[in-house]
Parts: structure tokens; sequence; C-alpha cells
């Protein structure tokens, strides 16, 4: 879904990965959040990461666009390895976008406002084109007629659908979405997973963090299960769902389905 | 009637409760007074002790400064208990004589139409500016903040080349330093203050360090100790041809000790800023300073809007503070003028100080009133 202009590196045969996580540790203080995490996942591919709570399932998502930092490990995304280095790290946020579980659109400015932001101060856009953009991905996320709003007169599945049309406003090449369905009343989950199954039909490579276990088995590649900070199984969402390999896997499966 | 009462425990409503209109409210001049004024016997005590405080206290007021009051005079023998006049009230004659000098302190009399055009340059400079629904307010803040600053100095001081003698500040007075000792402390102190609280929560040790011991150091210590030091401690380290002037060495410390308050009031603001939108504005690529300036700053200020005017209020009054080191502002030059024994009256004082309250009230509920003005729109828009 994302029109790139004739870009040289672009034309260059790609990459086969999006992102590369390899032996990755951190550490709040002196409790170890994530441990010897491995995990590659291909251009287009479409991953959920399940598991209990507290298990390091955002931190992890939250380390690929180095909204947290770590102590240990490499993670490589586009080809670009995350360090300390400031300029890295733009660039790698620049061409990730992600949905948070509180939304956290801006509220001080227009919904319009809220897509044309970064593009405009990002991306340089003129005004003009960053609007029209936003407007095309505003209508695919079913709002366009509440543009000239501010946020707080939207419902929350609104608003997310809002944050899902800001973040891809920066035509990013992976999206990452942080349980982007929690904080909704149950009548307005399946607008937004209807707009994210729309995305993942349309190619985006896509990491979700999420507690719906039907989403992950219409959409996902792969299903990433985390519990205590690491990951315990890797594996197709049919497979998995049916028949986890590990007793951890099996006990949060079987309490789902309770 | 009770038809739930006869039915069996599960219920299915059959037909839609009728919608009705609001039952009318105890309407009139009477209900209202009864429900705001006369709902208790603690209300009715407090509305009657409130009458009476009224009926004891401003009649008096009144008569004092308006019905026995002396409007023309040449000298303060208007303002003199005479038959004619038992109980002389306020002496605004003393005010009309003076008022002059408590608008243009010393500044010479041929060149004082340069500070009335300095009074009309900033008057505009701030509508323009202030009016929420002004035409291009960005033009608004370059004259305000490039061209005004040029523009007054110029004025004030003067240009020789273009024919503007120099006024040295020592001439200065009156209004005319108040509102710039004012205007120059809240336009310093805003910036200023919002980079030390910045600099209060980096990440940068050194920077964090920097601006706490500033802030901590200019609050802890008294604006007369900051003025004292600005005047006499800075010539004792600078040869005296090289210190800068007497007044703005007060702007200076006028500035950097509202900048030390200023910078708390946003701090509190920036803590209100939920972390969500630091990480929603990293994760959509903006820079440190794009972030703070295009998503945390507009909400931190937006919460603080209200700590900001009244930081602003209690910098106007803190102006009268720098006649400590000599300079005349609006209220040092009506204490000169009431000591003048030409206008030695009993009553030259009460009135030369109901002035000058008449003034600082004047102008600090104008901003009161201006900040509610903003924060009730903001609360309309919905835009909190």
């Amino acid at each position: 879904m994302v029109e790139r202009p004739d870009d040289p590196s672009m034309a260059a045969p790609r990459e086969e990965l999006a992102v590369e996580v390899v032996d990755l540790h951190k550490w709040y203080g002196d409790f170890h959040v994530l441990r010897d995490i491995n995990l590659k996942v291909l251009r287009g591919e479409r991953i959920v990461i399940c598991g209990p709570s507290g298990g390091g399932k955002s931190t992890l998502l939250r380390c690929i666009n180095r909204l947290e930092d770590w102590q240990r490990g490499r993670v490589i995304v586009d080809g670009i390895e995350l360090t300390d280095d400031p300029k890295r790290i733009l660039a790698v946020r620049r061409d990730v976008g992600m949905v948070f579980q509180q939304f956290n659109l801006f509220p001080h400015l227009t919904v319009l406002e809220n897509c044309t932001l970064a593009p405009i101060w990002v991306r340089h856009m003129p005004k003009r084109d960053a609007e029209a953009l936003a407007m095309s991905y505003l209508e695919r996320v079913k709002i366009p007629d509440q543009a000239s709003k501010y946020p707080a007169r939207l419902s929350g599945g609104q608003q997310q659908r809002v944050a899902i049309a800001r973040a891809l406003c920066m035509s990013p090449n992976i999206m990452l979405f942080d349980e982007p369905t929690s904080a909704l009343d149950p009548e307005m989950v399946k607008e937004v997973l209807d707009s994210m199954t729309a995305l993942a039909g349309e190619g985006m490579t896509m990491m979700v963090v999420t507690h719906e276990m039907g989403f992950a088995r219409r959409v996902a590649d792969r299903v990433v299960f985390m519990d205590d900070g690491e990951i315990i199984e890797i594996g197709e969402p049919e497979a998995f769902f049916r028949a986890p390999r590990q007793a951890r896997a099996r006990q949060f499966i079987s309490q789902l389905l309770h | 009637m009770s038809a739930i009462g006869d039915q069996s425990l599960p219920y299915v409503r059959r037909s839609p409760a009728e919608r009705l209109p609001p039952p009318a409210a105890r309407a009139g001049a009477v209900g209202w007074l009864r429900s705001n004024f006369l709902s208790s016997p603690a209300n009715m005590a407090l509305t009657l002790v409130c009458i009476l405080f009224i009926v004891w206290a401003v009649p008096p007021l009144l008569r004092f400064f308006l019905i026995d009051a002396v409007w023309s005079g040449a000298d303060g023998d208007a303002c003199l208990a005479s038959p004619a006049q038992p109980h002389p009230g306020a002496c605004w004659a003393f005010v009309r004589v003076w008022s002059a000098y408590f608008v243009y302190g010393f500044y010479p009399i041929g060149q004082r139409w340069r500070v009335d055009l300095f009074f009309l340059a900033l008057a505009f400079g701030i509508v323009w500016l202030l009016r929420l629904s002004a035409p291009r307010r960005d033009i608004g803040a370059l004259y305000f903040f490039v061209v005004l600053p040029v523009l007054s100095f110029v004025l004030l001081h003067g240009a020789p080349w273009i024919g503007l003698r120099v006024v040295p500040t020592a001439l200065w007075g009156g209004i005319l330093v108040t509102v710039v000792v004012a205007t120059i402390g809240m336009v310093a102190s805003l910036p200023l203050g919002i980079l030390l609280a910045l600099g209060r929560r980096s990440e940068m040790p050194v920077v964090r360090l920097s601006a706490v011991i500033f802030i901590e150091f200019v609050r802890g210590v008294p604006l007369i100790t900051v003025l004292f030091m600005a005047s006499v401690m800075l010539p004792l380290f600078v040869p005296e041809h090289l210190a800068p002037d007497k007044l703005v060495r007060a702007l200076i410390g006028v500035a950097l000790f509202a900048s030390a308050y200023m910078a708390e009031v946003v701090r509190g603001g920036l803590a209100a800023v939920p972390r969500g939108q630091y990480e929603a504005a990293r994760a959509l690529g903006l820079s440190y300073w794009r972030m703070t300036g295009l998503v945390i700053l507009p909400q931190a200020l937006r919460v603080t809007l209200p700590n900001i005017v009244n930081t602003f209020i209690g910098l106007f009054k803190d102006t009268t503070l720098v006649f400590i080191v000599g300079i005349f502002d609006f209220l040092r030059t009506i204490e000169a003028a009431r000591a003048d024994p030409k206008w030695a009256a009993p009553t030259i004082t009460v009135t030369g100080y109901a002035f000058a309250a008449l003034f600082y009230f004047v102008c600090c509920y104008g901003m009161s009133r201006y900040a509610q003005n903003v924060e009730a729109r903001l609360t309309r828009s919905g835009r909190r």
C-alpha cells in the first residue's frame, strides 16, 4: 500500500528482513525484563505477539523504535542498526509507525492536524499535500467527516482509527501495534480490528501485541508467545492455538477460552 | 398504576417511555435570590453580614473619593479644610497637577511626544498579539518581539543620527519606567523560564544541574537583594564606564528573577503532559525541539496559563522595588510628589496612594480578565 517514488535505493533488491532482533536483553534496575530475545520479521509479514501481562511483549515492541533502550543485544530495523546515535533513531522512527493502547492523539490539534504534523515537520511535505494525504488515510479508516474535530470529541474507536491514520501518513514500512484495542469499549473493538485487517491485506509489515486471538488467527503469519521476559514459542497461528507445545502456552490458551 | 409491581419479575418494556421536557426551574428574581442568598440560616447570616459591611464601608469611601473630593486647585491650600469645605475629601487636584510627572518622570517636556508614541506602539502591539481574532498574528508577533524593541529603544533612548536627542535613563520615570520594566520583565522571563524549565527536566546532567542551581539560587533570594547586587556590586567588578546603565542593570535583575519563578510555573505544566504524548511524538520521528515546540509546550502552557498570568501580575507589582536602586518608577514619583511642601495637606498622601492602587489594580485586573477569557475559550472549544 505504501507508494514510494522511484528512489534509487528502492530499486536495489530489497533486504528480506524488516526487523532483526539478536540476543536482546533488558533490565529495569535488577529486574531482567527481556531475556535472550531472537526474532526475525520478514517484509510483509504479520506477527502477533501474545502472552500473559507483564511478559515483556510491549517492552519488546517499544525496543523496535527505541522508545526503550537495552543493555545487551542488537536490533536492526530496515537495515539500520539502532544505537545511541540520534540520527539512526530518528531515521528508524520516521519509517516505523506505532499505535498505542491509549491512542495518544495530540489533544490540542484537530484530527487533520494530528495527521499532518509529522509529514509537514519531519518529511517537509507542503501543507496542502500533507492534508490531501491525511484525508486519503482518514477515508481509508472511514472517518473523513471527523477531520476538523478535536480528539476529545471522538469515541475511543474513532480516536484509535485516527491514530492508525496518523501513523500511516508517514508512509511507514513497518507498523507496530501495542495493544490497540485493550482500552476500547467492546462495541468499538471491531471497527479498529477491521482497519488493521485491511492494512494487513495490503501487505504492510505488522507487529501486533494483542489479546484478540480471533484477529491473530485470521491475520497473523506467525504468533510469538512470550512469558516472563522470554520467547516461549513461535508458530503458525492454527498450529499454535490448536496444539501449543509448551506447557505455559497451553495454560495461557486454556485460560483464554474459559 | 404500579404496573411493574403487578408483573412477575422478568420485565419487558411494551411501549417507549415518554420523552418529557425538563420541569420548569424556580424562575424569577425571587427564586434566584432565595436559592443563592437565603438557602440556609448560615447563608442568611452571611448575606446579612455582607449587606451590613457594604452599608458601613461604601458610603464613606464614596463620600471621600467622589462627593467631597477636590477636583481642581493650584496648590495644597485648595485641599485644606475651610469653612466652605469642613471635611475635604481626596485631593484629585494634586494628581491632576502632577500627572505629567507621574507618567513621564523627568523626561524633557519637549520630548514627551516620544514617550506617547512609545505607549501607542506598545498598546498596538499588545492588542495585535493578544486579540485572538486579530488578523495575521504571526506578523503581530514579529512586530512585538522584533520591531517594537528596536522602535522603543530609538524612541525612548534617542538616536542622534535621525535627530532624536539622547535622553539618559536617569531622566525617565513614572509610568514610563514601570511599563518598560514590567514589559521587558514579562517578555524576557517567559522564554527564559521555558528554557530553564526544559533544562531542569533535561537528561543531560550538566544542563540539569545548571538550571537547578540558577533557579534555586535566584528563587531563594529576595528581589531587593538581586537588584542591590545588580546595581551596587556590579560596579565593584566592572569599571564604572564599562558598567551598563542603571536601568539596564535593574532590568536584567528583574528579568532573571522573574524567569526563575516562570521556570517553576512552566515545569508544573510540563509535568502535567502525559508520557504518552512524548512517546507518540517520538514515535512519529519528531526531534526533541520539534516535539517540545509542537506537541509538549502548547499543551503545557495551556494548562499553566493561569499560573503564568499570576506570575506576571506578581512581577508587575514587584517592579515597584526598583526604587531601591534609585529608579523613579510610578510609585516612587508619587512618593516624591507628596513630599512637595506646596502640596502640604492631610489628604495628599491618601490620594496619591489611592491613585497608585487604582493604576495597579486596573492593570492587574485587566491581565486577570484576559487570562479568564482565554481559558473560557479553550474550555469551550474542548481543546483540553
